[in-house]
């Protein structure tokens, strides 16, 4: 478990991260998202005792980072698949971190199957791709068999194959009860790997909800009507009491409302509908609402939330 | 954090990186060749050198005449041991395997500094016996009062030289900068700075000049340094540590 209490940076003027409090749970997925430049990866390091805080304090398992003995036995992390001496091949790389922690040589054989570099174990790092700096990362976030794991932007640079393993990963990972927290700018990613979602946009806390709270809460359903007879259709839906958006497209969004309800109308008034379509607002649409938004939602997110989690976590 | 896991690691780091190779080879073959070019030269050219200079060679400091240019070498070593952690990006790394930074940094400068010490006596001695071969009749011996020391101390001296571009290199972290820096006052300006007049009482307390010193046997003529042998090494262990306490105190209030 990962425990952040008004959690601060500052630089000069500028502030980065501005009181995160949230608690990351063992047994799931959390996703912690926010656009790019949000705090995401300064928070990340400031977690790893990295960066130090302005103000408040992050606990891992009750203690602090720099407190942990061997730290990759508790904690794992991949911050920046580059972070590696481009001169050293892969098993060098990884040996030198067991070594440094502790750990027996035949974990590194071992992370490095799993990630599938083994082939490619005394190569040197520099020839690397992209995807396969990411997973020597990874492979170095593994090495200690940790409770935790934390991935900053795993993703990025994959290519299908690749993405597809690194959400198998996280699942399993999280399935064997570990805690597991990955960050992303990417909604759809999400979606599609945590069942927990922590939001920070400009450094601050704007969502930190279950995935299925937040699909609930933030995606938007609607009616998306065209018709060639718009004035006429809109005075019909005004006179029904039923609210209608224009967009630019020419396409008219009633929210909330009922397909068949517009459609008996239109029939009734006799105007010809060219499309009568429930939509749902894509997530990735709710998250730049969420973000571009940032200061009324952050007033709501210190509701009773928190509390509930934290009762929560310790059944799984 | 046991230490000794962390020492392990770092020798791990050092001895699976190229530079770590290539710097150490050059200090070394620089040295003893370009000691072995001027030894030679001296011998050649000592009837027409000034009685002045007859007087007071040194044919053990003649030897060691490589030095100027192998130490370069060891800056580069020192340097690079460090700030490729940060050029890389592997300091994150790093830190966050060991965030005892204390013993992060000390680990790699203790791996560094037993690596550049067996480098700089091996250096040492090699100048030292090649130089006296092509000296012929203005050779000394080992056995010889000062020699022996004169040997030691210059391995203890370039060991030393590597340990403060270790603590420059961890205050200021990019590569570039620090060689940009070391390099041109160890080869130029220092020397400059003892041999010029007006600045001669505080050049000679700079870590290089201070440091020879124990690399000669025979003194100048008009030797007047305020300092002898051990002292000279005094002064520049002094450096070191300066050198070292800055570069911890910077990494430990520093972000990584």
């Amino acid at each position: 478990m990962i425990e952040l209490e008004g959690l601060s940076k500052r630089y000069g003027e500028k502030v980065a991260v501005s009181s995160l409090t949230f608690t990351v749970r063992p047994g799931i997925v959390t996703g912690f998202l926010g656009p790019n430049g949000a705090g995401k990866s300064t928070t990340m390091r400031m977690m790893l005792g990295l960066d130090r805080p302005t103000a408040g304090d992050v606990r891992i398992d009750g203690r602090h980072y720099a407190d942990l003995k061997d730290p990759l036995k508790y904690i794992g992390a991949l911050l920046d698949a580059k972070a590696v001496h481009g001169g050293r091949s892969a098993y060098n790389h990884l040996l030198c971190l067991a070594q440094s922690n502790g750990i027996p040589n035949s974990r590194v054989h071992e992370v490095l199957d799993t990630v599938g570099l083994s082939a490619v174990a005394k190569k040197k790092a520099k020839g690397f791709s992209l995807g396969m700096g990411q997973r020597l990362g990874i492979a170095g976030a593994l090495l200690g068999d940790p409770r935790i794991l934390m991935f900053d932007e795993p993703v990025n640079g994959l290519d299908p194959e690749g993405i597809h393993w690194i959400r198998n990963l996280m699942k399993s990972l999280a399935a064997q009860g570990r805690t597991v927290f990955v960050s992303s700018h990417l909604m759809s990613e999400m979606a599609l790997t945590a069942e927990h979602l922590v939001v920070i946009g400009q450094g601050r806390l704007l969502a930190d909800t279950s995935m299925a709270e937040f699909i609930r809460q933030n995606s938007r359903a609607y009616v998306r009507i065209r018709t060639p007879q718009r004035e006429r259709l809109l005075d019909v839906l005004h006179g029904a009491g039923i609210t209608v958006v224009e967009t630019g497209s020419g396409a008219l969004e009633v929210d909330a409302g009922k397909p068949e309800r517009i459609g008996e109308l239109a029939a009734q008034h006799q105007i010809v509908l060219h499309e009568l379509s429930p939509q749902q607002a894509s997530l990735e649409e709710a998250f730049m609402q969420l973000t571009a938004e940032s200061v009324e939602y952050h007033a709501h997110s210190d509701t009773a939330l928190p509390h509930q989690w934290g009762d929560g976590w310790e059944r799984g | 954090m046991a230490a000794t896991q962390v020492v392990r690691s770092e020798w791990t780091k050092i001895r699976s990186v190229a530079s770590t190779v290539w710097t150490l080879s050059l200090a070394v073959v620089v040295t003893v060749a370009l000691g072995m070019l001027i030894s030679a030269l001296s011998r050649s050219q000592f009837d027409r050198m000034p009685v002045r200079e007859r007087l007071s060679f040194d044919p053990t400091f003649v030897s060691f005449a490589g030095m100027t240019l192998g130490q370069l070498a060891m800056i580069v070593f020192g340097v690079l041991v460090v700030s490729n952690e940060y050029s890389t990006g592997m300091i994150r790394t790093s830190l966050a395997a060991v965030p005892q930074r204390g013993t992060f940094l000390f680990s790699k400068i203790a791996v560094a500094t037993g690596l550049a010490l067996v480098i700089g006596m091996v250096t040492s001695f090699a100048a030292f016996f090649l130089g006296q071969s092509v000296l012929g009749s203005l050779r000394t011996e080992i056995g010889e009062p000062g020699v022996l020391r004169a040997v030691i101390g210059g391995g203890l001296y370039m060991t030393l030289i590597a340990m403060f571009s270790m603590g420059v290199a961890t205050m200021l972290r990019s590569p570039m900068l620090s060689l940009g820096i070391l390099m041109p006052f160890f080869f130029l300006i220092s020397n400059i700075l003892a041999n010029v007049d007006a600045t001669k009482r505080i050049g000679r307390f700079l870590p290089d000049q201070a440091g020879s010193r124990i690399m000669q046997v025979v003194p100048r003529v008009d030797d007047d340094t305020p300092y002898g042998p051990w002292g000279g090494l005094g002064i520049m262990v002094l450096w070191v540590i300066a050198s070292l306490v800055g570069g911890y105190l910077a990494l430990r209030n520093r972000d990584a």
